[in-house]
């Protein structure tokens, strides 16, 4: 066992956790955080993908260990952020999933295209989508959803932030 | 599946990590990313006794602007390559090529140390820093040397690397201000890992000409014919040239469709240098 001290939706947490643990399993299993999922465990499926210190990551291929003293966030946070709310919004209206278990990676992956200003054309974001995979939905309606709330927050912010 | 029980230390110094790894005696395997280490964990691959986890050792985020190079920490990522967060002595190659590697999640957390370690054989970096004609830099407890990343990667997941050192980073030559490159990246689907894969330098003021192939069943293979053939400003030959030295590159067993991709992707990346 090794003890970590970490932030985790802006919570400060202190556990102990076996070093083979995954941040994936440590969120899901400990945190009670299960909006995090987990498909394939190798880094191919995108699903279990949160931010770590402000930047996508896999967390089934980051240890639990390896995150003491680093910033995590989760789908379940995110409160007042105004980029995660207009994705929600253009989900919910353009009928962007249907099963929902890729949704909060989703989410999470097209922030970061947002503000990284990766959303500009249909091809951009189809590109910064491959590494989340759908099994539902074709990814039509989520490319559309990305690129119209892409332009609303250009709209509020013309630099992209 | 789950990672195999596990030992974990995270040194403070380089110097720590290097002596921790030989008091294992090859029973522990540094992490840095961890993006192809872990995988391998969870697939159970790997099953290490002890990781050294190195991500944070500030000697290894270090990056030193030269005059005639760049030398890049082992611990620096593709995302800060990509994002230009790091000096570029390639001109653009190297952001180019951190853009195609992986998916922006694995960038943010990949190492360029942590992909020459490993030398998957489709893997962008050994191909990219062959042709550029980087030198990595190894750190041991007694000693520390340098290597040519041609001589580096020596085949299929092997390396020079011995048991008990660490990458300390890689010294990348400048390139000249007129120089010209070339890649191509044959993949199905944007981020994966190459079935074809070409590099092309072409920098008259250094006289350096080099046509690499990755994804070539072994180490990254230099095409020497090509590679002249660019150099005298190409010609109506590089088909011919490519063929001979892909006839020559016989202990890679290449299928028939394979030598076709690496034909075809050779070719292209030279053309976009001779355009």
């Amino acid at each position: 066992m090794t003890a970590i001290r970490l932030r985790i939706n802006g919570a400060a947490i202190a556990d102990d956790v076996p070093p083979r643990l995954s941040l994936a399993d440590f969120l899901r299993e400990r945190r009670n955080l299960t909006g995090t999922h987990l498909g394939c465990e190798h880094g191919v499926c995108g699903a279990c993908t949160v931010l770590v210190d402000d930047e996508p990551a896999r967390s089934c291929l980051m240890l639990a260990v390896a995150c003491d003293d680093r910033e995590v966030e989760t789908i379940e946070g995110f409160a007042g952020d105004s980029v995660i709310a207009a994705l929600r919004r253009s989900f919910h209206q353009h009928h962007a999933l249907q099963c929902g278990f890729c949704t909060p990676a989703m989410l999470i992956t097209a922030r970061d295209l947002i503000l990284r200003d990766r959303a500009r054309s249909e091809r951009e974001i189809r590109d910064g989508l491959a590494g989340n995979i759908c099994r539902c939905t074709g990814y039509t309606n989520i490319v559309t959803a990305i690129a119209e709330a892409a332009k609303q927050i250009g709209q509020e912010a013309p630099n992209g932030q | 599946m789950k990672a195999p029980a596990v030992d974990y230390v995270r040194p403070r110094s380089l110097a720590e990590a290097v002596e921790l790894l030989a008091k294992a005696k090859g029973e522990a395997r540094v992490i840095a990313g961890g993006q192809s280490l872990v995988a391998m964990m969870n697939l159970r691959l790997a099953s290490p006794g002890l990781l050294v986890d190195i991500a944070r050792l500030p000697e290894l985020a270090a990056v030193r602007d030269d005059s005639d190079s760049v030398t890049l920490g082992a611990c620096v990522t593709h995302a800060a390559i990509e994002d230009g967060r790091v000096a570029d002595p390639s001109r653009g190659l190297m952001p180019r090529v951190a853009a195609t590697l992986g998916y922006r999640a694995i960038r943010t957390r990949g190492t360029i140390g942590g992909s020459l370690a490993l030398s998957d054989p489709a893997a962008e970096w050994p191909a990219v820093l062959a042709a550029l004609e980087a030198e990595v830099t190894l750190c041991s407890p007694t000693a520390q040397r340098s290597l040519k990343c041609t001589e580096f990667t020596t085949g299929i997941f092997e390396t020079k690397l011995a048991a008990g050192e660490i990458i300390e980073g890689v010294r990348i030559p400048k390139l000249s201000a007129d120089a010209r490159w070339g890649y191509l990246k044959l993949c199905r689907k944007s981020g994966e890992f190459a079935s074809a894969l070409a590099v092309v330098i072409a920098d008259r003021r250094r006289s350096h000409w080099r046509v690499v192939l990755g994804a070539a069943n072994g180490a990254p293979l230099v095409l020497d014919d090509t590679s002249r053939l660019v150099s005298a400003g190409g010609g109506g030959e590089m088909g011919s040239a490519i063929a001979a030295d892909l006839d020559r590159a016989s202990d890679r067993h290449f299928d028939e469709f394979q030598r076709d991709l690496h034909s075809v992707v050779a070719l292209r990346a030279v053309q976009q240098v001779l355009a």
